[in-house]
């Protein structure tokens, strides 16, 4: 009797145990599948890329199959390019003025939004829409509002005689920067309000309300009240802006191509010409690989601002 | 009073904000031509920039929503298990799996687009439709984990317990409870997997090089390089590429910001 039963115990231990066995497998292949995908489409191109960039990998490779070391050559060959300085000039320039610009506003409108008034809600979300759309269709869009002789920008601001002749938006280089920072910073808009919108209604009313007895009305409030809320927001958004402004690449190449005279030209663009157009790929690689460098800079800054958030 | 002025002044904000998309149109409906003869309002509307882009476009546009399709259809696939891992189990992995995500956002498309051109070249997946689906899954995947896991933390683990009592094994618990329980957030993940697709352009640059194959974000870019002459017809074809914004933005509102906060590493 006392045998029969141990038995049975034991037999059930081990259902249990190869129970598990199958459990921790099943867990396994719940993630495989993505993990095999990111390693695919993230990792292997970061290898791939990081090889490249040290071999002299041309056009004759897809024939010859053969791409020979050369060390830091491509880097060297890429960094003292005259266009270099401009390319990271015009990245900076790029990145710092869309995000700044789409920041502040969508800052000022997501503070806007926060008043309670009629169909608020509808139009904040039709705001979204700029950033929906695909961006080459943006790009063609405001390349017909910005066109020199028939744009309606140009004959609009003809009209109100805010200017005499019409301004060449996109041809010329010392504007077509500013012109192209401007449509990204459209762009780039609907998606800051509705984060920090989100971020604006996570405050609760009791703080304004303490803060009101306290004084604290206005600029006092959005200054000790709002704005010390909302840094948890504004450091995540600021730190994917950073991100994904300094990769960009459909709205130049859609709007001016990198031109006129490369005024426009930017580490991506750059990359992307490298690689594709001149069919230098070790080049190609080796910009994209600074770019990557500069991105994961501002990452371990963001990392390490919230890892002290969450200390304190 | 006063919430109407405000009502006055968010219209404003909003009138100046889409004024390029109601360019768009406007310009779409115009006699073709330069802009120079478009006036503030379509007049004399005209469809003949819709019938030149459906016949130049069209097939273009078909392309596109196939990729588009088929991307959502793998990313989702892929991606709601590993988001109910990364939610459910505790484990180390999910940690260094959503610092693996987290690092995925910064790699430029340029780079991937780099690696597939090499690889597709010698596996013959250049100018192809799988090609451009399996590379446009570099944007759905990870977006797509992270609107699912964000929903599915919120998930009762009572929920999947009670399924398994009935002896339901845990693939089955998962197809059974977790997954209709989730159908809004797929449904946000879904519909920006496809936007995704239907809005990539770099891909479609550089890894197609013979026309078989064309989206028509490509098919775009092409009328812009040349000289345009005919800007209705550019116009039409943009806001054929921008109906699926369009319709998301009216049908599906209360999905869009959830993408839009969700996407956002919480």
């Amino acid at each position: 009797m006392v045998t029969l039963t141990r038995t049975r115990v034991a037999g059930r231990a081990k259902v249990r145990g190869r129970h598990h066995r199958g459990e921790s497998l099943t867990k396994v292949l719940f993630v495989l599948p993505a993990a095999l995908a990111m390693l695919a489409l993230f990792g292997y191109p970061v290898v791939k890329n990081l090889l490249m960039s040290l071999q002299d990998y041309g056009l004759k490779t897809f024939f010859t199959g053969v791409a020979p070391w050369v060390g830091l050559q491509n880097y060297k060959t890429v960094v003292t390019d005259k266009l270099f300085s401009d390319a990271m000039l015009n990245t900076a320039l790029f990145t710092v003025g869309s995000i700044a610009f789409q920041f502040a506003i969508g800052l000022g409108l997501a503070l806007f939004f926060r008043n309670r008034f009629p169909l608020s809600g509808v139009l904040r979300s039709l705001l979204l829409l700029p950033w929906l759309l695909p961006l080459i269709v943006s790009s063609a869009t405001w390349r017909s509002i910005l066109e020199q002789d028939s744009g309606i920008l140009n004959r609009t601001l003809q009209a109100l005689h805010v200017i005499n002749d019409p301004v060449p938006w996109l041809n010329s280089p010392s504007v077509a920067l500013i012109a192209v920072i401007g449509v990204n910073i459209w762009i780039g808009i609907p998606f800051n309000v509705t984060l920090l919108y989100s971020g604006l209604a996570e405050i609760p009313d009791e703080l304004y309300e303490a803060g009101q007895l306290d004084g604290a009305t206005g600029w006092r409030a959005f200054r000790y009240i709002t704005w010390p809320n909302l840094r948890s927001v504004a450091s995540v958004l600021l730190m994917l802006g950073v991100v994904y402004t300094i990769k960009v690449l459909d709205i130049i190449l859609g709007l001016t191509g990198g031109g006129p005279a490369n005024a426009t030209q930017t580490l991506a663009t750059q990359s992307y010409q490298k690689s594709f157009v001149d069919f230098r790929f070790g080049q190609g690689a080796a910009l994209s690989n600074i770019l990557i460098a500069i991105s994961f800079v501002f990452a371990i800054f963001y990392l390490r601002g919230t890892r002290r958030a969450v200390d304190e | 009073m006063r919430r109407t002025a405000y009502t006055v002044i968010g219209v404003l904000i909003l009138c100046v904000m889409l004024f390029p998309v109601y360019w768009m149109v406007n310009a779409s409906l115009q006699p073709s031509g330069n802009t120079l003869t478009a006036g503030f309002l379509p007049l004399h509307p005209t469809f003949s920039g819709y019938k030149r882009a459906l016949d130049e476009q069209g097939g273009n546009l078909v392309t596109s929503m196939i990729i588009a399709a088929g991307t959502v259809v793998l990313s989702l696939a892929i991606a709601t298990p590993c988001a109910y891992a990364l939610s459910q189990f505790r484990s180390r992995w999910v940690s260094i799996g959503l610092l693996a995500i987290l690092i995925s956002q910064m790699i430029p498309g340029i780079v991937i687009a780099n690696a597939l051109y090499t690889a597709y070249e010698r596996i013959g997946l250049l100018n192809s439709i799988p090609g451009l689906i399996i590379a446009n899954c570099a944007s759905g995947i990870p977006f797509a984990i992270l609107i699912l896991r964000s929903f599915m933390l919120s998930l009762p683990p009572s929920l999947v317990e009670a399924a398994r009592v009935d002896g339901a094994g845990l693939f089955r618990a998962f197809v059974a409870i977790v997954l209709p329980i989730s159908k809004n957030s797929l449904i946000t993940a879904g519909l920006f997997s496809f936007l995704f697709s239907w809005s990539d352009f770099l891909f479609a640059l550089t890894l197609t090089t013979k026309g078989g194959v064309r989206p028509v974000t490509l098919g775009i870019y092409q009328y812009l390089g040349t000289q345009v002459q005919n800007w209705n017809a550019v116009m039409a074809t943009a806001v054929l590429s921008a109906v699926p914004a369009i319709v998301l933005l009216v049908a599906a509102q209360k999905y869009i910001a959830a993408g839009a906060i969700g996407g956002a590493v919480k």
